[in-house]
């Protein structure tokens, strides 16, 4: 399930009550029916704006919803409004039952978000809310998070091992650290006046916070991506010569697996993207523009589009024209030496055009496929089903898959960049800096104080629920 | 029989401040001390403040106490610790002479109306339906009183160690206090012994001072009290000297005979203050420990050694001084000594300082296990107040008659805050680091923390309240000023300040948080600034520099106060919330939260139990609504 982390712009606004909140309440992607909820006091004024007249509490009725800066319609929707206090969280709360697309819900969701006073809710705010004003007490607020999470055992599991494993255990000897540091620079400030404090402090305090800092810095760099592949899905670009079969094969892919087709309007050069589901893992696979020297100004376009797709590609597949055999391959050398040559792969394109023997494949070619006689079709997806099992079974190492993670570990880096920045003649800020890391660091391995744990309580749900 | 709103027992530093806030409030006080000259003693070493104590000691200046300008009157040498460090850790310390100190102690105590001073000791208390109130003296006469303030410092049950001897005192030559202690035993008061230390003293006359390195004050000398104009004693230097391989090997060689290696003490000591020969035994390595020699008066005739406190036999103190490079011939007017005394346990008192288990009974200063005249004063300021207010019986509910100081108010929320929830295992010392929101609590802006919270409680004298009536002003006046004042960024370039091109006006305020932009570079665009007090540009300066981080820290404060303001009545019933441990329930019990925050912060309490206990006092508290 896709989870929609806080913005960091938003942090500190939880406890906001007078904004009115959104979100999706329905798990995101595409489905038949998709519900926004909105919670808050202005949420009535919600039905007029975009229906234009009220509706009865209580009673779904159907209605067309239109942008009211453009009126534009954006969807026929059921409305529902629940006016406070009978509601989930005791709040006035409207919800907008759409058609599952896409766009309709993110036509919605911006609509909303230029409402006056509204704003997309953090994770768990609408259970927040409902805590906050009575409606729940907090052990039943943690039987329904059993049951929402139940339904999603693989992430809750995962969520499970990693705080209480070796992420909590990675934090926990980051935050030891940050607490020797603090330790040496408190000491520094406190007996300034005793003869006793080591001279060679600052330094001592510095590197152990470099370190620390690298660490922290290689721990959201290789989390980073497969946290990014967990929610937008694995991004796969397809990409070669031009006139290699890149197309053919995007087509056959979508047409074995589940594909969603969302070729972008615009130039034959634009990149076309195709949602596939493979082993039950979101998977973008692109089509980019055939890469070349050129000097038509639209292809040039398009082939740097196609770079800046390779350049955040989890698998790259290179396509090779067998009849092609004098290709330069300076541009394949360097996408491999950026993105690390397993994330390469090179495929051998129509193989039925191959005169030798299906089996003796050159040494740099790592597979042979043919989109016109499906040769090959079936290993690729095996093999890429084999990587993403791979990537999932990866996850459960310490990496972050978590937003609400994510964004305390960024606090902590931000910290320690500050305080090596820094000057040590006030000493007192960067002694603050460590505070703010430590506290970072902290809200993770549940050493917090019981806003934060409560604010963790409910950041347990997905948004909306 | 005589009648006092509020009885106060010890003149030391926490009962002459107990006794002059209970008075300051109106309420009729009397302070009753074994002699009243020796009101204001200071029995230990000749300095008040220091790094974290400096902010106590302004703090208690702050709410109109009287350390700050005793401390003033009797000041010869005032220095500002951490010069080289930024604003919030700085703290002012100064050398005092000690008769000076006490003379002007005694004149602050005489000049307070509703304050009598009562010579003589208490024995015991009177109690009525399980409430204190009143007190009996040693020649059998009864006071009764709306409350009293217990002050013992190291009088109860005092028991002074040099080498193998063994004096029973409350100070050097002065009776301990027996038959109170074994009272508040009999009330089954949880207590427990505590051990601190003094070095020996020496004779000024007899020192080689020419040899030895010069400190000199801060010239000119800042006053600790925002009401004194300026410090008029003649002021002088201490000089500094230290131990070396000789001196370390005279006390390693006698330490069978120093009482806390041979068994004599079992009490704790301060880690913070070692003594002498547990600085040899602990850092073996090193060769040479530094000593202040710290006149205890300004004719320089009685030296306090700073640095090698002990309670090593006389003959051995000698030994060890005469080691010592300018100490060959040095004289010791009075020997260093170790002294153990009874203290209570702190969990055992509400934030105000009342005592759980003998409601009208508070209790301040080293009784609460505290070390330091700062710590001391501060707890007495408290009480004091909170004394007056329960004996008024004025103010119609629980909060009114409360003065509780927060973390995020005051270094003193701070050390009552640390006391009642986590008592102590050792003396407990002020330090910077205790302070979470040590970036607003400074010494600079003591006044406009605390004076107002003071002025609501009724406890600041007129002339306190006119001056911080004018400084407020001022700082509003200068404050407004300088977020009115706005600059362009090719203005700024004009003038020579480096900024981002990025066509935002900056305001002055804005512009001071740049670290290479001064207040006089600004002055001289705003010549205006310059008419802005000298005072009130450092505060304001201090604000700007900080004011990233403050920020952030006032959202902290904010997270803080909301659990802060979760209350837990006082006649919760822990045990009848099930799902809570045994152990978690007997915590919770002994201690009595009075707040989420404060249960938070008992030691063992885990965030599943903090959970539980805020569903049931949801359940408990009549609104439907419950803020966290």
């Amino acid at each position: 399930m896709v989870r929609s982390g806080p913005k960091p712009g938003l942090e500190g606004k939880m406890s906001v009550l007078n904004d009115t909140i959104f979100a999706l309440a329905s798990a995101s992607g595409r489905a038949g029916v998709a519900v926004l909820r909105i919670s808050g006091p202005k949420s009535e004024s919600v039905i007029e704006q975009l229906s234009g007249s009220p509706v009865q509490p209580r009673q779904a009725t159907l209605r067309l919803l239109r942008d009211p800066s453009s009126s534009d319609p954006i969807d026929r929707a059921l409305l529902c409004w629940f006016p406070a206090p009978k509601s989930f969280t005791g709040e006035d709360i409207v919800e907008i039952h759409s058609h599952g697309s896409q766009a309709v819900v993110a036509k919605l969701l911006s609509v909303l978000a230029s409402f006056d006073d509204f704003r997309l809710a953090e994770p768990g705010e609408f259970a927040r809310r409902a805590f906050e004003n009575g409606k729940m007490d907090l052990t039943s607020i943690e039987g329904l998070a059993d049951l929402i999470n139940a339904e999603t055992q693989g992430q809750r599991r995962q969520a499970l091992r990693q705080s209480e494993g070796a992420l909590g255990k990675l934090y926990e000897s980051w935050r030891e650290h940050i607490l020797t540091a603090s330790a040496l620079i408190e000491a520094m400030i406190d007996f300034s006046d005793e003869e006793d404090i080591i001279e060679s402090v600052e330094v001592q305090v510095l590197e152990i916070v470099r370190e620390l800092h690298g660490s922290i810095t290689d721990h959201l760099e290789s989390a980073g991506r497969r946290g990014e592949q967990m929610r937008d899905g694995f991004r796969m670009v397809i990409a070669g010569a031009p006139n290699v079969g890149k197309s053919s094969l995007l087509n056959v892919l979508a047409k074995r697996e589940a594909a969603i087709v969302t070729s972008e309007p615009g130039t034959t050069r634009d990149i076309i993207e195709v949602h596939l589901i493979i082993s039950g893992f979101p998977v973008l696979v692109m089509d980019t523009a055939g890469i070349r020297e050129t000097t038509g100004a639209v292809e040039q376009e398009g082939i740097k589009r196609a770079f800046e797709r390779l350049s955040d590609a989890d698998l790259v597949l290179w396509l090779i024209d067998p009849q092609q055999s004098n290709e330069d391959t300076s541009i394949l050398t360097s996408i491999g030496d950026a993105l690390g040559p397993e994330q390469v792969w090179r495929i051998l394109s129509k193989a039925d055009l191959r005169e030798n023997d299906p089996e003796d494949l050159p040494k740099e070619i790592d597979l042979a496929i043919s989109s016109k006689t499906n040769e090959g079709i079936s290993v690729l997806i095996e093999k890429i089903e084999r990587l993403l099992g791979a990537q999932q079974g990866l996850q459960s190492s310490p990496l972050i898959t978590r937003a609400r993670h994510r964004i305390e570990v960024v606090a902590a880096q931000n910290a320690l960049s500050t305080f090596m920045t820094g000057s040590f003649d006030e000493a007192e800020l960067r002694a603050e800096d460590l505070r703010q890391a430590a506290n970072a660091l902290g809200r993770l391995t549940g050493r917090i104080d019981v806003e934060e744990l409560l604010g963790k309580i409910f950041g347990e749900f997905c948004i909306g629920k | 029989m005589n009648k006092y709103d509020v009885i106060v027992i010890g003149g030391g530093h926490a009962g002459c401040e107990a006794a002059a806030a209970s008075s300051r409030f109106g309420a009729s006080t009397v302070l009753v001390t074994h002699q009243a000259g020796t009101i204001g003693e200071m029995s230990c070493n000749p300095a008040i403040g220091g790094l974290g104590k400096g902010h106590l000691v302004r703090e208690i200046d702050a709410l109109d106490g009287l350390m700050g300008h005793v401390a003033d009157a009797g000041g010869i040498q005032f220095r500002i610790l951490n010069k080289s460090k930024g604003p919030a850790v700085q703290g002012p310390r100064a050398q005092v002479d000690r008769k000076l100190y006490k003379a002007a102690m005694q004149t602050a105590i005489a000049s307070c109306e509703n304050l009598s001073v009562l010579e003589g000791g208490v024995k015991d208390l009177i109690l009525e339906a399980g409430r204190v109130i009143g007190v009996v003296l040693s020649d059998g006469e009864k006071l009764l009183t709306g409350a009293v303030v217990l002050t013992t410092g190291t009088f109860l049950r005092g028991l002074i160690h040099i080498g193998e001897q063994r004096i029973p005192a409350g100070r050097f030559g002065e009776q301990p206090s027996i038959a109170l202690s074994d009272r508040l035993y009999d009330q089954s008061l949880t207590m427990g012994r505590l051990k601190t230390g003094t070095p020996p003293r020496l004779n000024g006359q007899t020192i080689n001072w020419d040899e030895l390195i010069e400190q000199p004050g801060d010239n000119p000398p800042v006053p600790f009290s925002s009401l004194t104009d300026k410090i008029t004693n003649p002021q002088i230097c201490c000089h500094i000297t230290h131990t070396n391989s000789h001196t370390h090997d005279i006390i390693r060689e006698n330490l069978d005979r120093a009482p806390i290696y041979s068994g004599q003490i079992e009490s704790t000591g301060p880690r913070y203050c070692p003594s002498i020969e547990d600085k040899i035994v602990r850092f073996q390595d090193r060769t040479s420990h530094q000593i202040f020699l710290e006149p205890e008066s300004l004719d320089n005739s009685v030296i306090y050694p700073n640095g090698i406190s002990t309670s090593l036999p006389e003959d051995v103190q000698k030994a060890y001084v005469r080691s010592i490079k300018g100490l060959e011939n040095a004289e010791i007017l009075q020997p260093g000594y170790a002294i153990e005394y009874d203290f209570v346990d702190a969990r055992e008192l509400f934030p105000t300082l009342e005592n759980r288990k003998l409601p009208g009974l508070f209790c301040a200063g080293q009784i609460n296990g505290t070390t330091g005249y700062e710590e001391a004063a501060g707890q007495g300021l408290i009480a004091g107040i909170n004394a007056a207010l329960l004996a008024s019986g004025l103010g119609s509910d629980q909060q009114s008659r409360e003065f509780i100081l927060s973390r995020t108010d005051a270094y003193l929320g701070v050390m009552i805050d640390d006391l009642v929830r986590n008592g102590i295992s050792e003396p407990y010392r002020m330090f910077t680091s205790r302070a979470e929101y040590r970036l607003k609590l400074r010494c600079d802006n003591a006044d406009i923390r605390l004076t107002p919270k003071g002025q609501m409680v009724g406890c600041m004298g007129s002339k306190r309240m006119i001056w911080f009536a004018d400084h407020a002003r001022k700082l509003q006046v200068a404050g407004d000023l300088l977020h009115s004042l706005t600059l362009s960024p090719s203005e700024a370039k004009k003038s020579g300040l480096k900024l981002n091109q990025d066509g935002r006006q900056r305001s002055a305020f804005e512009l001071l948080s740049y670290p290479d932009i001064t207040w006089a570079n600004l002055a001289e665009l705003w010549p205006q600034m310059n008419e802005i007090e000298e005072t009130i540009q450092k505060i304001i300066d201090v604000d700007a520099r900080y004011a990233v981080y403050l920020d952030r820290q006032e959202r902290d404060i904010k997270n803080y106060n909301k659990e802060q303001a979760l209350k837990i009545p006082r006649d919760f019933d822990f045990s009848a919330v099930g799902g809570l441990s045994n152990e978690i329930t007997q915590k919770l019990e002994a201690y009595q939260p009075l707040t989420l925050g404060q249960a938070r912060r008992i030691d063992g309490i885990t965030p599943a139990a903090l959970m539980i206990l805020i569903a049931h006092i949801k359940k408990s508290t009549p609104e439907r609504s419950v803020k966290v």
